[in-house]
């Protein structure tokens, strides 16, 4: 059993560090080393080991496979083999290792009032408790949790509804996506989870829905949209993908045609189209905000590949979109083949009855004796108008379980800690209800419980979560229980699937379900997840508050979206405090006028504002929730913005957004593709005087599919958890002086329809002819054999030559202490040590450094390959960056190997050298960006808001 | 007008003139000696353990190979240390009442690891691979000495930057047969280098990366 | 009146001066000592700069470089400016004293040796400024070839080494040279002190000067030597200073007229600086005799010369921007015209390019106070030349995405601020405890003139 094991390796966890060669280590005149007592199994002491896991990504599962040293996890990687991960990650499973760490996670049980508690004194008085509702069938125990996408926790909730049928189950959870179960209840009757095949579509249509970006599926979205986006010269075919949306998102900025509208008004385009593909009856015309061609347009392409469509709305928008969507999909074919239904994977998903404000009613109603809040933060995210906080300090006895001492816990009678996902058993559904385990790797640090934990004393058992488990799935293993354990553990996945689909058809009479069109009025505004702390539940999260979000850069701070004529109407501009009042309440932040961001309408960013996140997540931004009401959770209408006069200080990693006519992403019409070709990658071409580049038989170099990327920056985070790169916080980011190794620039283009957005992932070029090299007085910056322009950490005094020669500009130096060695102001910022990759050095103060092409990486495989006499095979080396991408824009190997993924990629025609006329000759190479529009929806003189 | 100097002070003047070159480079020689002298690079220094463990008697002695107690010597960058239960397969038969091994039961007994001190402690900025030296055949001795005859494990080399990369910059006269990495006492029968350049074909050891900055810092 | 007479005609040394009198003068200055009240003010304030300076190298040794207003892409800041701004500086002393000295200027004989003292002490303060810069300077000597145990040497086709080669070389040269012409005054002064004391430490550093025949000879001999080995040197520090720009691919740094341009500019600003430092001393220590109106004249014309040359480098930047096509070279003239570095360049060319137009007036050439301003207005502007180009360069080169700006902090100012202060507390020192004027070269002025008919 690798968890045993894993339990002694902690009594190791500080003292093998020094063996790990724990970079963070100084160098003490006789180090120590700690060898086993007894040793395990199958464990080489110094080497790495890897465990599939899952990982929550707002409630739903995502496999990933994490790598730990000496018992310590160091780093998180997708899971190919899971469907909902497809070998990539979101931002927040990259930093889940850093979560783990944070030492300012709760420690210990509270009692509210005592001095001490302990774990016994809480089961003493939950006994006592429990057995008073058990007699009364379990009347005034209430029970809340987020959204349960867990079997195993959900089979021990009915369990407990069935021995005590008077027991509450509420759940709260500030991004739940009710209205997209509330529409398919209106379309079919019944409420189903929908999912996507974007592999299978030639034509998309995204009614303001973040496909890639932001849905629980959006990872394999991402993943399946761009293999139907990959055109060569040989073979020029694309998928389309149409946009309409409020707010700027990625799936936005990848789109042929995108028109930007307030949510409000989608209802009506909805409409519009449904009337169009026959779903609704003729006659109805309501003036809508896009114009008839563009319709027309999509129509014509919607119809000409059906089956082969998706029509998307977006999470936030109400019912009847979602229903009509459902409707046009369906009369369209698609159903079934590109758009799929299944049971909803959250347990009780969208059923009214069971919300936060009906807790809270019976709370002031005196129902509610007992509270367990299970992993949420009501009172943080709790909509401001039910009063929650009110009503819970009322309550006489409340217990919290979290990872954190937080808001909630603040207010409750009880907190007790909560073990991080690395660190206890329990299971997870993905987007498609594929069900898989979540094991520990690592004892619970701080003796925290897992919600099955929890759960089982509820229930009056004794077992552990593992025992619980093991117990839900026992069944469901057939014969071989042991078998089937370990190849769930191992492969990442549950063998057996036991989440069917459905087949629903849309009910008859649909449009006299459908409410009327209402007209927006006012200033329309609206509530989005922040891209990078979502909810506000990993606001103390270092390297998420520090990662640029997309499309706006914007770090340690949220901000209020304001398209550019409504903040000129207002007289604002970026970084200006404004006031936004709705209903009664108001909030003041800062603005960013975004460019593509619909007018008469303003966007919030959910999950600042904590009062009780950390040391890290205290003060920043401004608190949305505020002005969040219960009955319209994500859009609203009629609220006002004015002008403070203030400025707030907004740290954005990137100043100017404008392409200056320097081409740095190179773009063609798919039609025109071939010219890219003719055109020639740029580079590589000249004469130099700089003797030829010979070397080893391995040749680095890499490839970036600017088709392919998506902006969502897993690569940034990913190489900071990779490479030791530290936090330098809100003010020297200010100062532009961000550490990430891999920037993403995005460049802003043109306006109306003909307004583009690009992304760049820019890393080290690695040029062959690197002008960082030759004026390195102390040769810190030199090439190595395989062509890596390689960093000597060790020998660089700090001259930044290197960076100032760089036309790239990929370096980043130490100004300051950035890992708290010597002073204390970054010592908050610092990453804990456990965490640090021991297979790369932390840098000091003073010194410069850069993207490695993850060196260590390529070490460790050329180490083994020799050891077994054999070529490093392709594939073998995968960088961080890489390997996180969802949209699989990366390809890394060998360039003098013909035959290699990454040398297949620059044969395309659509490959070029940023900056290939100063003749350095990077062996980091762009896929240019590849449009296809629609040639009957282009040159309408719309100004595309 | 009085003489403001005797006659001697030129000897003085002449003493300070001539004198300060010859100084200076003394100066000089000296750090340069010191940069490889022992106090520097600790060679040679006995290492106090907290067992009294001999190598002597171990390899020497009773020829103990060195992989028994250094297991994963030959695939990590770790050689290993062996865990207590090691010392414990003959300890617990063989003078178990010695003094010496108080601190080995105690270990056994309670579970709580033994604090070896390292002896060869390289800057944590250089990564050093075991296994892929091992693999190419570099000796156990090249780097670590006579182990078999030591009583108390001390670095024989002085660990330096310049000693590694003349190595790395040339392996040939290095180089051993791999059924001879963990002999002590191999002596090459026929001319070095000639062994070494054999040697290199056989292993694949190409010199072009060899001596290449991201071999040993990353 | 002065005014009125044409250069040539005013003597370099008022009539009336005897071997007596200046001896006199200049040895009164330093063994009497100028003990007046302002002085002393004057002098307590420059010490506190110079602890001022010494603070804040340390703030950024124990702290880091990260105190100055410098980022990624404006990775060179302040530090650097000053370097370049001080070496340049540092440079009339060498040309005055050698070259003039080689070509027989006899105008020279008044100014070199301040002028001298004024280049080691600039020259010194400048060596400084690459540690404040550097990011570990507790590891400089990983610049020095010397016999390492890593098996390394510097990377020498860096121009960094050169510099340090290059400012080292000049600053041992110009000490040298300086000190050998202090010899015969420090024998004057060791004769004419009367406190043992002084008599002993004047008398060891003249290092047993009897002035003998042989004396004599030698020493002519070694010192229009030195002024030979000196010559060269004029050129080349700048020239090396100026391929850490000239040598990279940055637009803006990336050009081939830099080593002239630089020597140029150094020799512009030496001048200033010598002008802004003659006209107070002469005033304060009653030097108008040994310091006239010509030396003003001259030094006023040289001024114009190098000024000259630098306004065509000016042109020649913005020439090449044009003619090479290279729209990022373009864009980075283009940026410092109307970037927002913009009132640097301008502040910059109205005082190189306009204020030094003044100088084609002769009433300016001999007005102190018009020509002090203009000096001073110059030293400045020549700051802002080093400025512009270290800072606007790499702010906006090629990928518009990294186009940043950095702003300086106070302990950049401190620094500059705090390195004028040491510059004048070394200054003071020097008159205090040496003959800022050369006695025995002006003893022979004195012969000269006896000599005219």
């Amino acid at each position: 059993m690798p968890s045993l094991n894993r339990r002694e390796l902690l009594q190791m966890l500080g003292a093998t560090a020094s063996v790990a060669g724990l970079p963070a280590c100084t160098r003490e005149p006789a180090e120590e080393i700690l060898p086993w007592v007894r040793m395990p199994e199958r464990r080489v002491p110094g080497e790495p080991a890897q465990y599939a896991s899952t990982l929550s990504r707002d409630g739903y599962g995502q496999g990933v496979i994490v790598r730990t040293h000496a018992g310590r996890p160091t780093k998180v990687e997708g899971n190919p083999g899971h469907p909902g991960s497809l070998g990539a990650t979101d931002p927040q499973a990259q930093a889940a290792v850093l979560e783990l760490y944070d030492p300012d996670r709760s420690r210990t049980p509270i009692r509210a009032g005592a001095r001490e508690a302990t774990l016994a004194d809480f089961d003493r008085e939950l006994e006592v408790r429990l057995d008073r509702h058990r007699q009364r069938g379990g009347e005034g125990l209430c029970l809340l949790t987020g959204s349960v996408t867990s079997p195993a926790a959900v089979a021990q909730l009915e369990r407990m509804q069935q021995s005590m049928p008077a027991v509450r189950w509420y759940r709260h959870d500030a991004l739940a996506r009710d209205e997209v179960y509330a529409g398919a209840r209106l379309a079919f009757g019944a409420a189903v989870e929908t999912i996507y095949r974007p592999d299978r579509a030639r034509v998309v249509l995204s009614l303001d829905a973040d496909l890639v970006g932001t849905l629980p599926g959006s990872l394999a979205y991402a993943r399946q949209l761009v293999s139907g986006r990959r055109p060569t010269p040989g073979d020029p075919s694309m998928s389309r993908l149409y946009v309409l949306e409020s707010a700027p998102t990625q799936t936005g900025a990848i789109a042929d045609h995108r028109h930007a509208l307030r949510a409000g008004d989608v209802y009506g385009v909805a409409r519009a189209l449904a009337v169009r593909l026959g779903v609704l009856p003729q006659g109805e015309r309501a003036d809508i905000p896009v114009a008839e061609k563009w319709l027309d347009a999509a129509v014509r392409d919607l119809e000409a590949h059906r089956g082969a469509g998706i029509i998307v709305p977006g999470d936030h928008l109400p019912a009847a979109v979602h229903a009509l969507a459902h409707a046009m999909n369906e009369r369209l074919h698609n159903a079934g083949r590109t758009v799929l239904h299944l049971d909803p994977v959250p347990a009780g998903a969208g059923s009214e009855n069971a919300t936060l404000a009906s807790l809270t009613d019976s709370m002031r109603a005196g129902s509610v004796e007992t509270l367990v809040m299970l992993g949420v933060n009501p009172v943080y995210t709790a909509p401001a108008d039910i009063g929650f906080a009110g009503a819970l300090t009322e309550l006489e006895y409340s217990v919290h379980l979290g990872l954190y001492a937080d808001e909630t816990a603040a207010l409750s009678r009880w907190h007790l800690p909560e073990a991080h996902a690395l660190e206890c058993w329990g299971d997870l559904r993905a987007y498609d209800g594929t069900p898989s385990l979540v094991q520990p790797l690592i004892a619970p640090l701080y003796g925290g419980l897992a919600a099955l934990d929890v759960l089982a004393r509820l229930n009056g058992r004794k077992e552990t979560a593992h025992g619980l488990l093991q117990e839900f799935w026992r069944p469901q293993a057939g014969s071989d229980f042991e078998s089937f354990w370990r190849e769930a553990l191992e492969t990442g996945v549950v063998p057996a699937d036991t989440h069917g689909r459905v087949n629903r058809t849309v009910q008859a009479g649909l449009e006299r379900r459908l409410p009327a069109p209402g007209p927006v009025d006012a200033l329309e505004l609206q509530f989005r997840p922040d891209p990078t702390v979502r909810d506000g539940s990993h606001a103390n999260n270092a390297w998420l508050q520090e990662l640029p979000k997309p499309l706006l850069g914007l770090v340690w701070d949220n901000a209020i979206l304001a398209g550019p004529q409504t903040a000129a109407r207002h007289g604002v501009v970026d970084g200006d405090l404004v006031r936004i009042s709705h209903g009664g309440r108001e909030i003041e932040g800062p603005v960013i006028v975004a460019s593509g961001h619909a007018e008469g309408s303003v966007t919030l960013m959910l999950g600042y504002g904590r009062e009780r996140a950390g040391r890290i997540g205290n003060g920043n931004g401004y608190d949305a929730y505020a002005l969040r009401s219960s009955t319209a959770p994500w859009v609203a209408d009629g609220a006002a913005l004015e002008a403070t006069g203030r400025r707030a200080q907004l740290a954005r990693v990137q100043q100017h957004h404008g392409t200056e006519d320097r081409e740095p992403v190179r773009e063609s019409a798919l039609h025109e593709i071939g010219a890219l070709a003719e055109e020639g990658g740029g580079g590589g071409h000249h004469e130099s005087l700089y003797p030829g580049h010979e070397g080893s038989r391995y040749q680095w170099g890499m490839a970036i599919d600017l088709n392919a990327c998506i902006g969502c920056r897993s690569c940034t985070i990913a190489c900071q958890a990779e490479n030791n790169i530290p936090v330098v916080g809100k003010q020297e980011v200010a100062r532009g002086r961000e550490m990430h190794w891999i920037r993403v620039d995005h460049y802003e283009q043109g306006s109306g329809e003909e307004r583009r957005t690009y992304f760049q992932p820019v890393p080290c070029m690695h040029c062959e002819h690197a002008p960082c090299e030759y004026v390195c007085p102390t040769a810190a910056a030199v090439h190595d054999s395989e062509g890596l322009n390689v960093q000597v950490y060790n020998r660089c005094i700090g001259t930044r030559d290197c960076s100032q020669n760089c036309p790239y500009k990929v370096r980043r130096f130490n100004w300051l202490d950035y890992n708290g060695y010597e002073s204390g102001r970054f010592r908050k910022l610092a990453t804990p040590a456990p965490q640090r990759n021991p297979s790369v050095t932390v840098r000091s103060r003073g010194v410069m450094e850069k993207c490695t092409y993850c060196v260590q990486r390529i070490s460790a495989a050329r180490i083994e390959a020799k050891k077994d006499d054999r070529p490093i095979a392709d594939g073998e080396v995968v960088t961080a960056c890489q390997a996180v991408c969802p949209a699989d824009a990366i390809r890394f190997g060998d360039v003098s190997d013909p035959s290699t993924a990454v040398s297949r990629w620059k044969a395309d025609g659509r490959n070029y050298v940023l900056l290939g006329h100063l003749n350095t000759r990077p062996r980091t190479s762009y896929l240019a960006r590849v449009r296809n529009p629609n040639p009957s929806a282009l040159g309408d003189d719309d100004d595309g808001r | 007008m009085p003489q403001v100097f005797t006659p001697r002070s030129n000897n003085v003047a002449r003493a300070v003139v001539f004198g300060s070159i010859p100084a200076l480079v003394i100066l000089l020689l000296v750090s340069i000696a010191l940069a490889r002298s022992s106090l520097v690079t600790g060679k040679g220094r006995p290492i106090p353990q907290p067992v009294p463990f001999s190598h002597a008697q171990h390899v020497g002695a009773l020829a103990v190979d060195c992989r028994y107690c250094h297991v994963s010597v030959e695939e990590s960058a770790f050689a290993g240390i062996p865990p207590t239960e090691t010392c414990m397969t003959c300890h617990s038969q063989l003078s178990t009442g010695s003094d010496a091994l108080a601190p080995v039961r105690e270990s056994w007994e309670e579970g709580e690891p033994l604090r070896w001190r390292r002896v060869h402690d390289l800057p944590d900025f250089v990564y050093f691979h075991h296994g892929i030296h091992v693999s190419r055949g570099v000796g156990c001795v090249s780097c670590h000495g006579r182990v078999d005859q030591m009583v108390t494990i001390r670095q024989v080399r002085s660990l330096h930057m310049k000693w590694c990369v003349d190595c790395h910059r040339d392996p040939s006269s290095w180089l051993r047969p791999p059924e001879h990495v963990f002999d002590m006492a191999w002596r090459d029968p026929e001319h070095p280098s000639q062994t070494g350049r054999k040697l290199m074909a056989r292993y694949g050891i190409d010199t072009a990366s060899l001596a290449d900055c991201s071999i040993c810092h990353r | 009146m002065a005014a009125e007479r044409p250069a040539d005609r005013i003597p370099v040394l008022e009539p009336g001066q005897t071997y007596a009198s200046v001896t006199d003068h200049m040895s009164a200055l330093v063994l009497r000592g100028p003990t007046r009240r302002g002085l002393v003010a004057l002098f307590l304030l420059f010490t506190a700069l110079a602890i001022l300076f010494g603070y804040a190298v340390i703030a950024v040794f124990a702290r880091g470089v990260g105190l100055l207003g410098v980022n990624i892409p404006v990775a060179w800041g302040w530090p650097i400016v000053n370097v370049v701004w001080w070496i340049g500086i540092g440079h009339a002393g060498t040309l005055i004293s050698a070259v003039l000295l080689l070509l027989r200027q006899r105008w020279r004989t008044s100014i070199n040796r301040f002028a001298e003292a004024m280049t080691i002490f600039a020259a010194g303060i400048a060596a400084l400024f690459p540690f404040v810069h550097l990011g570990r300077p507790w590891l400089f000597y990983y610049l020095v070839p010397y016999p390492d145990t890593m098996g390394l040497w510097p990377q020498w086709r860096s121009a960094l080494v050169w510099d340090f080669f290059a400012i080292a070389t000049y600053i041992l040269v110009s000490i040298l040279f300086w000190y050998q012409g202090l010899v015969p005054d420090l024998a004057t002064l060791r004769d004419r002190a009367v406190s043992p004391l002084r008599q002993r430490v004047y008398g060891f550093l003249a290092l047993g000067w009897r002035g003998s025949a042989r004396h004599w000879e030698h020493y002519e001999t070694n010192y229009l030597l030195l002024a030979v080995l000196a010559t060269p040197l004029v050129v080349s520090v700048h020239s090396v200073i100026s391929l850490d720009f000239a040598a990279t691919i940055v637009p803006g740094y990336h050009s081939t007229i830099f080593p002239p341009y630089f020597v140029a500019g150094a020799l512009l600003s030496g001048f200033c600086m010598v002008v802004t430092l003659a006209v107070p001393l002469r005033g304060l220590f009653g030097l108008e005799d040994f310091i006239t109106l010509r030396h003003f004249d001259r030094m006023a014309k040289l001024m114009l010369a190098s000024g000259f040359f630098v306004i065509y480098s000016y042109a020649v930047e913005f020439f090449f921007a044009w003619y090479s096509g290279d729209e990022f070279h373009r864009y980075v003239q283009i940026n410092r015209l109307f970037g927002p570095y913009a009132p640097a360049f301008w502040a910059m060319l109205t005082g190189n390019v306009l204020v030094l137009q003044a100088l084609w007036w002769r009433r300016v050439r001999r007005s102190l106070p018009l020509l002090f301003t203009v000096a001073v207005i110059i030293n400045v502007a020549m700051w802002l030349e080093r400025y512009v180009i270290v800072i606007t360069s790499t702010h906006r080169d090629f990928l518009p995405s990294m186009w940043d700006s950095a702003s300086a902090t106070g302990w950049d100012a401190a620094l500059l601020i705090g390195s004028l202060g040491l510059f004048c507390f070394l200054m003071a020192l020097f008159i205090r405890f040496l003959p800022l004027i050369s006695i025995y070269e002006m003893r022979e002025l004195v012969r000269e003139r006896e000599a005219e008919p």
